[in-house]
């Protein structure tokens, strides 16, 4: 059969087969044992030409309610915030996204220059040394933030805040149960952060990292400085997970303590896409950059002295040292991160603490609004930035009142009882600089209505 | 600091150099549009105490938006992708990426949806994922698919901590992974993040595994092979079924690294071949964009018996057809990625495989393996062949001989550039002596491979005639060949520029 991708003509394939010296496309499956062969047609869906096809992934697409038509206010680790539209036109250029990994740098010097630009651009926002070049997401990168400490430290025990996004904890849990490392969980104590007392007890000279987020799974601002000190007393490395965004008026990690900052650049330009691809990214202390997991680009020069970029610090990676390596991790979200880096140019100073004051402000006035309906009341007092938790009048139940403010035309906010029974009857709210007021107060009626 | 320093850059005489975005940088210069202000505006300072408060705003650039269309237009230009050229890139299977794919991935109903939606809101989401799901099973040959993993790396770790799981719940700890010494590096890291120890066992001299190394090797200790079928050397393992047997008569399990599955579709499957476990490479065989090093995403496969362990949730599909998120796996290995996996990637290659159907695949697979065996046949008098047989959908070539001229295979792969190819995968597998590794895939054409089989004819008579000449490319590149020692040596990660 002829198709558009393929473009062997029959006149080609004879040819071909003559040059080979065989007699027919069979003969260059011989080798493969009779007993093994596929003796039908796959059955896989149905080949449609291109215009039934767009229409049919149309048909899919457009029973799915997106953030055009309906109005968002769940976050819970993916936001919906503007993408400037020079983003989308950065990441057409096919030279970046049909290119694979910078192996051969005297062509790939975009690719490469793009990856350091976006190195640094991490590394200034959390005020870390050094960064890599992505992870797969910021849940994975915090489980490798784990393997690194255990790996460095020779210490088996990881001590996890329970205020963690729940599937970066179980991620985490996963990577552990490979390394058989024991993760002690610190639970969140009333006022929305990490119970510090608890936390204290927990850590030893046993533990190889303190696991934290921040802002953390429920909003809430914590206190990165101190929960610093309470791992380096015994010996334990921070690491923080934190929303880049937010470093645009948080103060940054680096400089309360952390030795190792993760994250997921979601909310900088990249869509929600049910969930990824995403990006994640990595950063660490000096100390730790021969430890660090991924891919890293460095800057050079070339046989002429002109400035130039390469993958480097390569005998941590799998292809060099195989078994030995820091992480098993080949392909990263390369193109994501330039989607990150391209927003970054895009707000650049000023832009970052205009749209994350925007976020509190909103947040803010959002809380209020919510807050003013009869029986919903704040959950935590503790200081946030774009999203905060809400207990809804006893007995609500948040999976219907999503459904309801769904008919209203709003995706509501993230039923927190799916995460733990502590939390029954509340819901996560996110305010992105999206929304506007007359969304939040239409929200505030329409969520009025649904609690009855 | 952006003027003094190009200033400087130019007095230096590098004034080539693309500039750094930070380089850039004019102060009170934006290139956004934020939505409005329109709530109060409070005080900061009783929202967010000051001392969690930034003590100074990051340095970033300040730049306006044709700056920023310009600077990435520029670095783009310095870049080479598939739709620049030939890219036969051994083991990557750089294929076209079909433009329609990322029309689709972009439908607002696809690209602007959030993961904890109520399922209600998201069916045309979970349908797709549920057929993609389904394909892939029967493409592999396998039972269950979970579409959770993000590469190809995170579909072996995936894998091997579901053989760990069963041999745990068998009440056996083993603790060995065998892997051949043509395998993928990420293989042995995979096998070590899952906490097995490997072994390495050689290839015979067909290039295939040794099936008495590996005889030596399975014992009750080892809980998987992984291997690559075909393999790294573009070898079909015709004792696969015996293979297959060795291991699992030791109780062992049977892993399939999905990397050269564009060499099988259609044509003979995992499955049946007597794999436990299976990965796919979507940015691989399912056409879906390398994007300059990910995103990728990497669907892992497996027998019923391995079922229970899969990681959560599975797109389900209850009796009265709706799609649901299945959490319901007791013994399941857990979580290995946030959400659902690299869902925009599964949106391209579920277009893809509509865009070929059953027959169109295997049609992908003869075209791709007989383009592989054309030039391997075109350029055997010129090069070493260390495995001269009918090879699937990439070969190997060693650069030895040239090795009398003083030429190395890393030279003939610079001087390519200069022709404007994207050279083969080089030095790998390890196994083959200055190993170049040709995958040339189906989306190109008699003529391309000629035009590139001409042109390494060429560099081979200019290694003779003028070794040195290939030693010293590339000449036409943006920049020449990069100081990686020094890269290394004194590693400088990022501009520094608010140090």
């Amino acid at each position: 059969m002829m198709h558009r991708y393929l473009p062997m003509t029959e006149e080609n394939r004879k040819e071909m087969l003559a040059a080979v010296g065989v007699d027919d496309i069979e003969q260059l499956f011989q080798d493969i044992p009779d007993e093994v062969r596929l003796k039908r047609s796959l059955q896989v869906s149905e080949r449609l030409d291109e215009r039934s096809l767009l229409r049919y992934m149309r048909g899919l697409s457009g029973q799915n309610a997106d953030f055009d038509q309906y109005v968002s206010f769940l976050g819970a680790g993916l936001y919906d915030h503007h993408v400037p539209v020079v983003l989308n036109h950065v990441l057409s250029r096919s030279e970046f996204y049909t290119a694979y990994t910078p192996y051969q740098p005297e062509i790939s010097q975009g690719e490469l220059q793009a990856i350091f630009e976006f190195q640094s651009y991490i590394c200034e926002l959390t005020g870390m040394a050094v960064a890599n070049a992505s992870m797969y997401d910021g849940a994975t990168a915090l489980g490798e933030a784990a393997a690194l400490a255990a790996n460095t430290s020779r210490r088996k025990r990881i001590v996890l805040s329970e205020a963690v996004h729940p599937e970066a904890r179980q991620i985490v849990a996963t990577v552990a149960s490979g390394l058989s490392l024991d993760v002690v969980e610190v639970p969140c104590g009333q006022d929305g952060v990490t119970d510090a007392v608890r936390l204290k007890e927990a850590v030893d000279e046993h533990t190889a990292a303190v696991l934290v987020q921040s802002p953390n799974f429920f909003g809430c601002i914590e206190d990165v400085r101190g929960l610093a000190a309470a791992a380096h007393v015994s010996g334990a490395l921070l690491a923080v997970s934190v929303n880049p965004l937010t470093l645009g008026l948080l103060e940054a990690p680096g400089k309360l303590g952390a030795d190792i900052v993760v994250g997921d650049a979601q909310p900088f330009g990249i869509s929600a896409s049910f969930g990824g691809p995403t990006c994640g990214f990595f950063a660490v202390s000096e100390a730790h950059m021969r430890k660090m997991p991924g891919r890293v680009v460095g800057q050079t020069t070339d046989r002429d002295g002109k400035r130039g970029f390469v993958l480097t610090l390569q005998a941590r990676e799998q292809h060099i040292r195989r078994e030995k390596a820091t992480s098993n991790i080949c392909s990263n979200q390369a193109l994501l991160a330039l989607a990150a880096s391209v927003y970054l140019s895009v707000m650049g100073k000023q832009g970052m603490q205009d749209a994350a004051k925007l976020n509190v402000n909103k947040a803010h006035y959002a809380r209020q609004a919510l807050t003013a309906i009869p029986g919903v009341t704040a959950l935590y007092e503790a200081p946030f930035f774009n999203e905060f938790a809400l207990r809804l009048p006893a007995g609500t139940s948040v999976e219907a009142v999503n459904e309801a403010l769904l008919a209203s035309g709003y995706i509501g906010g993230l039923d927190l009882g799916r995460v733990g029974a502590d939390w029954e009857g509340c819901m996560l709210v996110a305010v992105t600089e999206c929304r506007t007021r007359e969304e939040i107060d239409g929200f505030a009626r329409a969520l009025e209505v649904a609690i009855g | 600091m952006s003027t003094e320093i190009s200033h400087n850059r130019e007095a230096n005489g590098t004034q080539h150099d693309k500039a750094l975005i930070f380089e850039l940088s004019k102060a009170g210069r934006i290139a956004y549009s934020l939505p409005e202000q329109d709530v109060p505006d409070v005080d900061m300072d009783t929202l967010i105490p000051a001392d969690l408060r930034r003590s100074e705003p990051a340095e970033l650039p300040e730049v306006y938006e044709v700056d920023v269309i310009r600077h990435y237009t520029a670095l783009s230009k310095r870049n080479f992708g598939i739709d620049d050229g030939f890219y036969p890139l051994g083991s990557c299977t750089m294929k076209y990426n079909p433009k329609i794919n990322e029309d689709v991935a972009r439908f607002p109903g696809f690209a602007k949806i959030h993961p904890y939606q109520p399922e209600s809101s998201v069916q045309g989401a979970l349908e797709l994922l549920y057929r993609l799901q389904q394909d892939l099973a029967d493409i592999t040959g396998m039972d269950r698919v979970t579409l959770q993993p993000a590469a190809g790396a995170h579909g072996e770790w995936t894998g091997l901590m579901m053989i760990r799981a069963y041999h745990e719940s068998r009440g056996e700890k083993r603790t060995k992974v065998i892997v051949p010494d043509s395998s993928h590096g990420t293989n042995p890291a995979s096998a070590t993040a899952a906490g097995f120890k490997t072994v390495t066992i050689p290839s015979n001299e067909d290039g295939l595994v040794d099936l008495d190394a590996l005889r030596a090797a399975v014992d009750n200790d080892t809980a998987a092979l992984m291997l690559t079928n075909p393999n790294t050397l573009g070898l079909f393992e015709e004792h696969i079924t015996e293979i297959a047997a060795i291991v699992h008569e030791a109780g062992g399990q049977l892993y399939y690294d999905g990397a050269n599955s564009n060499a099988i579709m259609g044509i003979t499957r995992p499955g049946d071949m007597g794999f436990d476990v299976v990965h796919l490479n979507l940015h691989k065989t399912m056409s879906t964009p390398h994007g300059g090093g990910g995103p990728g995403s990497g669907p892992v496969g497996v027998k019923a018996h391995l079922a229970p362990f899969l990681p959560t949730p599975i797109v389900g599909q209850r009796e009265t057809g709706e799609y649901f998120l299945d959490t319901n796996y007791p013994q399941s290995i857990g979580r290995v990625k946030a959400y659902y996996g690299n869902f925009g990637i599964l949106v391209r290659a579920y277009t893809y495989i509509r865009s070929l159907g059953p027959e169109g695949l295997r049609q992908v697979t003869e075209n791709a393996v007989l383009n592989a065996n054309y030039m391997l046949r075109k350029l055997a008098p010129y090069f070493d062949v260390p495995y001269d047989r009918i090879c699937k959908h990439e070969f190997v070539l060693s650069g030895k001989g040239l090795k009398q001229y003083g030429v190395r295979t890393l030279d003939v792969a610079k001087r390519l550039l200069d022709f404007g190819y994207h050279p083969p995968t080089i030095y790998f597998p390890l196994n083959v002596e200055e190993c170049i590794m040709i995958e040339p895939t189906e989306t190109e054409s008699k003529e391309t491979l000629d035009a590139f089989i001409d042109t390494m004819i060429q560099i081979v008579k200019e290694c003779e005639d003028d070794p040195e000449f290939v030693k010293n490319a590339p000449y036409t590149t943006k920049v020449r060949r990069l100081d990686e020692t020094q890269a290394a040596r004194k590693p400088v990660l990022n501009c520094a520029c608010g140090v």
